[in-house]
């Protein structure tokens, strides 16, 4: 499945990075997330319970990032089991602009879904993606308090670059944690 | 004649008693002392390479006895497939090994890579869940015309995906007809991929008894011996001395369960190696993943018409899919059984298939009610159809004028009808339907807001499968004749032992009353007796419309050989010439005198022989006959269906459907009915409703109910059925066969109807299921030009 979109957030792109590189964040902000810890530089592994349909599936995925070029654009790919309930394979491209201010996050996400999971629950899963992007970036989104909004203008690249690789890693997270939410919802 | 209970005779069904009353009994039903449970862990991914499977958790897990891969089976064939088709190039078929578990790679979602047996069903599952085999995936075949193009392949044995490509017919000779024609009719059409859905999912149960080193196999076969001979002589090594097959009632089969897999096998092969019974019924997630599913063909074809509209030639191009593996009889569907059936009901001169079969990471795919004359079926009528809106003609008219009237007919495409009369159920179709109203009817319609339309079908089948000699020639790796045992017991009551298997089609009742007709004894006298290879003599089983006119021809013969052993007798008893003696009404009287004995005392006689000719004839009365039939029977009918689509929505309201259908002689009216009404439901769910859908990497999506749409009784109307007669011409109770008819002719009569309900709005074809989904885009796109 394909599933693309954009959140207007209330942050500037280097709060939004700082925010979408924080374990802790994304870990609250993923619908279901279990467990979220980084195993690499640019991987994390990941755990979530999901209700897709009739099925109460964890998965258990595994997520890299790539194409790192903060903090304006990333890859993350993953690929998740859900042991004898199937498996999700898939990657997002996530960019981040400025805009009004704020931040407009689009990202595009293609995903593949196998075993029980693709056999029954096709019809559910555009849907199941749906819902879960949009608990996903709404509990994001409030993590930026609105009083925060204007205080740090866009440019303020000491923040971000200073965390080096780091920052990739957590942007990576994010980024995981996004591809991992996309792809649990795609599953 | 229709008295009593004999031929001819609308009794209800003897068997239905036990199903309606819940006391059936199936292979699920049935237990056995100490017996275990499996379950297969099946691939969910459709391509991959099989890395390291590791069983340790699953092992450990509770009440688990054994678990099996492909390492434990490397001693067992593999699935054999029982037909070889030679290709045009005269090479044979590609036949890649089919393991019983997968060996070195999975090729479909669904293909079992382990079996795990347990104490309970519970535990099995539980342990399955439990194993870890690490997939590391492949591309996926699943588009056919992708496949051939190479790249990832599903065996290596086949690098372009190609099993066979095959033709039938007179290229040349096609050729030239299309240069004279005046008109050419062109189509590309795809025949939906089906599941097939009985009612009871596949299962068995395997068993071994040390002290007589006899193995025990209980499945849901539409043919037990055929099992037998399989699995025995190909994977397992079990001679058929030492192996019994069971196949008690069977929920429905629809071809589905001809076929030899892999999990009775393994059950009969774990059964012994573990020293206990294994059971495995399917659940219906795994039926869909498991059963061969049928059609699904991406065909072109075109036809060509002189400027009066008579057939000159047909040129028909098709792909079709064979899934993963090769099923059991999977080849002969797309070649055989379909190219053999471009001619139809017309004299079409000139007539060319080319069938390029194609393996892809799907599941097999094999025989599905009417099995290739469907797909056949389907092109040429809508062929016909299309060329009759496309050249201004009546499509029942154009129909007619292209009738075969002389019999015997020989088609450019090999078979030989023997007899057939297509005018009488076509106009029988025409009246019941009032063909010629339905203008009037359109016009109504148009006036409420909806778009009427009707489409005639002309189908003929070939079926009462088949002279051993003729399939022998074509690649059969079994004969197909069929055979019985009748048993006279000595107080005049009959077993009848037959090899065909009953799983719906009613042979309890039909078969009993031939038997009954014959003998002339009450039906009540007869039991069939079936579905055990240690019971029957021998037997080839129940597909492709064959028991009454091979399997009944079996009994027939046998019950001809009871009944001149009992004459025999007769003329002892009554001190006459044999010649002189009559058997009638169930007693064997001296020609043109009183004297005579019934049936009973002769077979009393026969088993306490103390007035008996005792050096002439030994005693009892016992008789086997295997009858090997001289042709196919071909069934032929009209089919009409009207409908009406609500341009709002696009559904498709079926309004009418007339079935005309010549089976010949008909033993019980109601049933026959009861089966045409079931194989028109199938064919409309076809047409209408039903589709196996995969996505780009091998997923089935329509993997269950929720999104696989099963025709309901609601959207089905009250059908108008009828027949006519041309008797079969070499069998000696004249019967065709009547199972498959339903499928076979119907889905083109709805798609007919729904292309002649939009014909104003340009739409000439529309692939099945024809959905409201599709059928209002397509008036979407159309509207605007219908308005202007």
């Amino acid at each position: 499945m394909k599933l693309s979109g954009t959140r207007q957030l209330s942050a500037r792109p280097a709060d939004v990075w700082v925010k979408l590189n924080d374990v802790d964040t994304l870990r609250r902000c993923i619908p279901g997330c279990e467990t979220l810890d980084k195993v690499g530089d640019n991987d994390l592994k990941a755990t979530a319970a999901l209700k897709i349909g009739p099925m109460a599936v964890r998965f258990t995925g595994d997520v890299t990032l790539s194409d790192l070029d903060p903090p304006r654009s990333y890859r993350i790919n993953g690929k998740g089991s859900a042991g004898p309930a199937g498996m999700a394979s898939g990657g997002a491209t996530v960019k981040l602009e400025a805009k009004d201010d704020g931040t407009l996050l689009s990202y595009d996400v293609d995903a593949n879904v196998g075993g029980k999971i693709a056999q029954l629950g096709q019809r559910l899963i555009d849907a199941t993606a749906g819902q879960m992007a949009e608990k996903f970036f709404t509990a994001f989104a409030a993590e930026f308090p609105a009083e925060a909004e204007g205080q740090s203008p866009m440019a303020q690249p000491a923040a971000t670059p200073s965390a080096g690789i780091p920052a990739a890693v957590w942007w990576g997270a994010g980024a995981l944690l996004l591809a991992i939410v996309v792809y649990l919802l795609a599953r | 004649m229709t008295t009593g209970t004999g031929i001819g005779a609308s009794i209800k069904r003897r068997e239905d008693f036990r199903f309606l009353k819940g006391l059936g009994r199936y292979t699920d039903d049935m237990t056995m002392p100490n017996m275990t449970y499996c379950v297969f862990v099946r691939s969910p991914v459709a391509h991959a390479k099989l890395g390291k499977i590791d069983l340790t958790a699953a092992s450990k897990s509770p009440g688990v006895v054994a678990i099996f891969t492909a390492t434990d089976l490397e001693a067992v064939g593999g699935v054999p497939c029982g037909w070889l088709v030679t290709d045009r190039h005269n090479k044979p078929m590609i036949e890649p090994k089919h393991p019983i578990l997968a060996a070195g790679k999975v090729r479909h979602v669904g293909d079992p890579a382990c079996a795990v047996i347990a104490e309970t069903y519970a535990q099995a599952r539980d342990a399955a869940e439990k194993v870890s085999i690490d997939y590391q995936e492949l591309a996926a075949v699943v588009d056919m015309k992708k496949a051939m193009l190479g790249g990832a392949a599903v065996h290596d044995e086949a690098p372009n995906n190609l099993c066979f490509d095959w033709e039938l017919g007179d290229k040349a000779a096609a050729d030239a007809a299309f240069a004279k024609a005046a008109h050419i009719c062109k189509i590309d059409l795809i025949n939906n991929r089906l599941v097939p859905n009985a009612m009871e999912p596949r299962a068995a149960i395997g068993a071994y008894d040390l002290a007589t080193e006899e193995h025990t196999l209980v499945t849901t076969s539409q043919n037990p011996h055929v099992i037998r001979l399989l699995m025995g002589a190909f994977v397992l090594g079990i001679p058929e001395h030492k192996l019994r097959v069971l196949s008690p009632d069977v929920g429905g089969g629809f071809g589905s369960k001809i076929f030899h897999y892999a999990e009775e096998a393994l059950v009969t092969w774990g059964a012994k190696k573990i020293g206990r019974p294994i059971k495995w019924v399917a659940e219906r997630s795994e039926s869909f993943l498991s059963d061969a599913h049928g059609r699904d063909h991406v065909t072109h074809a075109e036809m060509a018409f002189d400027k009066d509209g008579m057939a000159l030639g047909l040129k028909v191009d098709t792909l079709a899919n064979l899934g993963a593996y090769l099923s059991t009889f999977a080849p002969s569907v797309p070649t055989w059984l379909h190219g053999t059936l471009m001619a139809g009901q017309y004299m079409t001169p000139a007539i060319h298939v080319n069938v390029k079969a194609m393996f892809t990471n799907t599941v097999p795919v094999d025989a599905y009610r009417g099995a290739g004359r469907p797909e056949a079926t389907y092109v040429l009528e809508r062929l016909m159809s299309k060329a009759a809106a496309e050249m201004g003609m009546d499509q029942a008219e154009l129909r007619r004028r292209n009738f075969i009237r002389k019999f015997p007919y020989q088609t450019p495409v090999a078979v030989v009808y023997d007899t057939g009369d297509y005018d009488a159920h076509l106009d029988k179709a025409l009246a019941l339907a009032d063909y010629k109203g339905f203008e009037a009817r359109r016009a109504a319609a148009k006036a409420r807001g909806k778009l009427r339309g009707i489409g005639v079908s002309a189908y003929i089948e070939a079926c009462g499968i088949a002279p051993s000699s003729l399939v022998g020639a074509l690649g059969a790796r079994a004969g197909l004749y069929e055979a019985a045992t009748v048993r006279v017991n000595p107080t005049g009551s009959v077993a009848v032992m037959t090899g065909s298997h009953s799983h719906g089609q009613g042979h309890d009742t039909t078969f009993a009353q031939v038997v009954a007709d014959k003998l002339g004894i009450g039906i009540e006298m007869v039991d069939i007796v079936h579905g055990d290879t240690a019971k029957v003599p021998f037997g080839m089983g129940t597909y492709g419309s064959r028991s009454l006119a091979v399997g009944g021809t079996a009994i027939v013969e046998a019950l001809n050989k009871v009944i001149d052993k009992g004459r025999r007798i007769a003329a002892h008893l009554l001190e006459a010439s044999e010649a002189d003696i009559v058997f009638e009404n169930g007693a064997y009287q001296v020609k043109g005198t009183d004297r005579k004995k019934t049936f009973g005392e002769i077979a009393l006689t026969a088993y306490v022989p103390h007035k008996y000719p005792i050096d002439k004839i030994e005693p009892g009365l016992e008789e086997t006959a295997f009858y090997d039939p001289k042709n196919f029977t071909f069934p032929s009918g009209t089919y009409i269906c009207e409908i009406e689509i609500d341009p709002a929505t696009g559904e498709t309201q079926i309004i009418k459907f007339t079935a005309a259908d010549d089976f010949g002689n008909i033993v019980n009216p109601m049933i026959v009915e009861g089966q045409v009404h079931g194989g028109l439901a199938q064919g409309i769910g076809q047409a209408l409703l039903e589709n196996a859908v995969y996505d780009d990497n091998g997923q089935l999506k329509s993997g269950s109910y929720m999104d696989y749409c099963m025709p309901r009784a609601d959207d089905l109307p009250s059908f108008d059925i009828t027949t006519t007669n041309t008797p079969c011409t070499h069998n000696p109770l004249g019967v065709k066969g009547c199972g498959e008819a339903g499928a076979i002719g119907s889905p083109p009569a709805v798609i007919n109807a729904i292309c002649d309900a939009l014909r104003d709005y340009g739409v000439m074809h529309m692939d099945m299921p024809a959905t409201p989904e599709k059928i209002w885009r397509a008036l979407q796109v159309a509207m605007p030009k219908a308005a202007e």
